[in-house]
C-alpha cells in the first residue's frame, strides 16, 4: 500500500528524481552509480511520510451549528388603581304614602264612609260599654294552676358539711342552673372547701344529688354569675374578697381567671358580681364585684389567668350625697359597705347598690370625682354616689331594677321588707312588710311587669303580684320544711316559667310557675306606669 | 274632600279608639292615624284576612255576605268594616 502510493506519487515527477530516491540508503557493496544485472536486490525499507493523508488531513470543514436564539422578553407588570365607591340606601319608601295617593280617591270613598260609619259608631258605642267578654280568658297555652316544685337538686357533700347555697344563676341559655354553696350565717373566716355546682335541666337522665359540673373552692363562695353569652362560663365571689372565672366546660381544669390577693382585691367578702359589657365592646364583658369593704370594682380577663382591674368604685360616708337623713358621719373615711347590686335595664351606666346601712344608692358609671380613700390601688378609685334614698331598719341584702320601667327598683333587706322605690324621689313609694324575719333576696319577673319574688328568712318563697294586691303575697311557697331561710331566687329569662331559689340546707329547688305569672295580662304596662306616676305626685 | 276627614275625625274620636285606617281593594292604605310602619303591617295583614273571612262566608252560603268583622284580643278590639272598593279598619282598646 505504501508502495503503490509511492509509484502513483513518483512518475510524473521525472526518472532521475526517482532513481535517485530509489537508490538512496540501499546498502550496495558496489555503489550506487553502477547499474548492475538483474539481481535480486534486497531493498531497505522506505518510509515515506504520507503527504497526501497529511494533506488530505488537514482539509476539514468547519461547520457549526447553533440553536435559534432564544427570545427573551421583560415586561413589568403593576397595579395600582384603585377605585372607590360610595354606596347608600335610602330609607326604605312605605309602601305607600297614604297623604300623597289620598287625593286620588274619588267621591267612593266618601260614599263608602258615609255607609259604613253609622255602623262603626254603633259598634264603636256598643263595644265601649259591654261587658260580654269581662273576665273572659281564652286559654290558647295549657293552662298551670299552681306553682309545683320541678326538681330538688343538692349535691351531698356540700350539705354535709352545712353549707348553705348562697347564690343561684342561670346560664344564657336557660337551661343549666348553678349555685354557689357557702356560709352566711358564721361571718368568720374558714378553711372550709366549699363547691360551684351546676345542673343542666334539659339533660336527660338528670340526676338532681349528681351535679353536672362540680367546681371544687377553697373558701366560701358567696356569690355566682353566669356569663351573658358563654354558657358555660361563671364568675363567683368569694368570702375571701377574691373574684374568680370558671369555664365548666372544662371539668379538669376550670379555673379560666382569678384575681389573686393583690392589692385590688377586696378586702371583704364579695357580695355580688355580675358581668358588664366592656365600653366600646359590644361583644366582650367584664366581670362587676361588689363587696363589704365599700368598693365596687370592675375586672377585664387579663393573660396569664389573672383578673386585671379595669375601673374602680369606693363608697365613703363622707361623699354621700346628704339628701336623706343619715347619722352624722365619724371623722376621717369610712367605708360604706356594699351588699347588692343592680343595673338598670334601660341606662347602662346606672346602677343601684344595697349598702349595709339599709340606704339604697343611685350610682353612675360615669362618675368622675375621686374616692376618698386610703386603700393602695393601682387604678385611681372613683366616687360613684348620686342619690342617697331614704333607709331600710338593716341592711339591705338585694336590690332588683325593674326590666319594664326606668325608674322602678325593688330592695329587700333584713327588717322584712321589701321597699319599692322611685330613682326620683327618696321616700319609697310602697313599704311592705313581708316576713318577721329578714329578706335575703327579691327580684322583678322577667316577663310580668307586676310581679316580684322574694326570698325569706322563714323559707318561703312568695310571689306578688301587685295588680292583684299590694299588701300580701298572691302565692307563697313552701321551701324549707323546718322553716330555715331561703337565701337566693332566680328567674328563668329563657324558659319565663321556672324559678330557682337555694336555701339554708343547701338545696335548690326549681319552681315551675302558675300560667298567672308567666304571661302578661291587658294594660299591665300601663298600670306599671300609673304605680310609677301616682305616688311620685 | 272635607267630609272624608270629618267622618273619620268623627270616628277617631270615640272612646277607646286608639287608630283609623282607610285600605283600598288591593290593601293599600289610603287615609291613617297612625305611624305609617304599623299603618302597612294593619292594613296589609287585616286586608288579606277580610278577603278570607269574606271567602269564607261566601263558602258556606254563596247568598249571603260578609258585612263586618270584628277581632277581639287580649289588648285591643279590631273592627273592619269592609266594602267593594275599601275597607275600613277601626282598632279600640276594650272597655276597662
Amino acid at each position: 500500500m505504501a508502495t503503490c502510493a509511492l509509484r502513483g506519487q513518483l512518475f510524473p515527477a521525472g526518472r532521475a528524481g526517482a532513481e535517485a530516491l530509489a537508490t538512496r540508503g540501499i546498502a550496495s557493496p558496489e555503489g550506487p552509480e553502477r547499474p548492475g544485472p538483474l539481481q535480486d536486490e534486497t531493498l531497505g525499507v522506505a518510509s515515506v511520510p504520507s503527504q497526501w493523508r497529511t494533506v488530505q488531513g488537514i482539509r476539514g470543514e468547519t461547520k457549526s451549528c447553533q440553536t435559534a436564539s432564544i427570545a427573551t422578553t421583560e415586561v413589568s407588570a403593576q397595579t395600582w388603581k384603585h377605585a372607590d365607591a360610595e354606596v347608600q340606601t335610602e330609607a326604605p319608601e312605605p309602601v305607600s304614602v297614604p297623604s300623597s295617593v289620598s287625593w286620588s280617591d274619588g267621591p267612593g270613598l266618601a260614599a263608602f264612609l258615609r255607609r259604613v260609619e253609622p255602623m262603626v259608631t254603633r259598634e264603636l258605642n256598643k263595644n265601649w260599654q259591654s261587658h260580654a267578654f269581662d273576665g273572659f280568658e281564652v286559654n290558647w297555652a295549657e293552662q298551670q294552676p299552681t306553682v309545683t316544685c320541678l326538681h330538688t337538686l343538692g349535691y351531698p357533700p356540700a350539705q354535709a358539711q352545712g353549707l348553705h347555697v348562697t347564690s343561684v344563676s342561670w346560664n344564657t341559655t336557660g337551661s343549666v342552673v348553678g349555685c354557689a354553696y357557702g356560709r352566711l350565717d358564721d361571718g368568720d373566716w374558714s378553711t372550709l372547701k366549699s363547691f360551684v355546682c351546676a345542673w343542666n335541666l334539659d339533660r336527660r337522665g338528670l340526676k338532681p344529688q349528681q351535679p353536672s359540673a362540680v367546681v371544687e373552692v377553697p373558701s366560701a363562695v358567696m356569690c355566682l354569675a353566669f356569663h351573658p353569652t358563654q354558657p358555660a362560663h361563671v364568675a363567683g365571689g368569694l368570702y375571701s374578697g377574691e373574684v374568680l372565672v370558671w369555664d365548666l366546660s372544662r371539668p379538669e381544669d376550670p379555673l379560666l381567671w382569678r384575681t389573686g390577693l393583690t392589692d385590688d382585691t377586696h378586702t371583704d367578702p364579695v357580695y355580688q358580681v355580675l358581668w358588664l359589657p366592656e365600653p366600646r365592646h359590644s361583644q366582650r364583658f367584664q366581670v362587676l364585684s361588689a363587696a363589704a369593704d365599700g368598693k365596687v370594682l370592675l375586672w377585664q380577663g387579663g393573660t396569664g389567668g389573672r383578673l386585671r382591674l379595669s375601673a374602680g368604685f369606693a363608697l365613703a360616708v363622707q361623699q354621700l350625697p346628704r339628701n336623706t337623713k343619715l347619722k352624722k358621719p365619724p371623722r376621717g373615711e369610712t367605708e360604706v359597705g356594699a351588699t347588692a347590686v343592680a343595673f338598670s335595664s334601660f341606662d347602662s351606666s346606672l346602677f343601684v347598690l344595697g349598702t349595709e346601712g339599709g340606704f339604697p344608692l343611685k350610682c353612675s358609671l360615669a362618675a368622675a370625682e375621686a374616692a376618698l380613700t386610703r386603700m393602695p390601688s393601682s387604678v385611681p378609685l372613683r366616687a360613684p354616689a348620686q342619690f342617697t334614698f331614704s333607709p331600710h331598719g338593716g341592711p339591705v341584702y338585694s336590690v332588683s331594677c325593674s326590666p319594664f320601667h326606668r325608674n322602678l327598683f325593688l330592695s329587700a333587706g333584713t327588717d322584712g321588707h321589701v321597699h319599692l322605690y322611685s330613682m326620683l324621689q327618696a321616700p319609697p313609694l310602697a313599704s311592705l312588710r313581708l316576713t318577721h324575719k329578714y329578706l335575703f333576696a327579691v327580684r322583678w319577673s322577667p316577663v310580668r311587669p307586676l310581679v316580684f319574688a322574694a326570698a325569706s328568712g322563714e323559707g318561703e318563697v312568695q310571689l306578688f303580684d301587685l295588680q292583684k294586691s299590694s299588701q300580701k303575697p298572691t302565692v307563697s311557697v313552701k321551701q324549707t320544711q323546718d322553716e330555715r331561710p331561703v337565701y337566693c331566687l332566680e328567674f328563668n329569662c329563657q324558659q319565663t316559667q321556672l324559678l330557682a331559689a337555694g336555701d339554708a340546707q343547701g338545696t335548690v329547688k326549681v319552681w315551675r310557675l302558675s300560667t298567672e305569672f308567666t304571661e302578661q295580662g291587658p294594660r299591665e304596662r300601663e298600670d306599671l306606669d300609673q304605680l310609677a306616676a301616682e305616688v311620685a305626685t | 274632600m272635607a267630609e272624608v276627614e270629618e267622618t273619620l275625625k268623627r270616628i277617631q274620636s270615640h272612646k277607646g279608639v286608639i287608630g283609623t285606617m282607610v285600605v283600598n281593594a288591593e290593601g293599600i292604605p289610603i287615609r291613617t292615624t297612625l305611624d305609617n310602619s304599623t299603618t302597612v303591617q294593619y292594613a296589609g295583614l287585616l286586608h288579606q284576612l277580610t278577603v278570607k273571612a269574606k271567602g269564607t262566608v261566601r263558602d258556606i252560603d254563596p247568598q249571603n255576605d260578609l258585612t263586618f268583622l270584628r277581632i277581639r284580643s287580649k289588648k285591643h278590639e279590631i273592627m273592619v268594616a269592609p266594602d267593594k272598593e275599601y275597607l275600613l279598619i277601626v282598632i279600640q282598646n276594650p272597655c276597662e
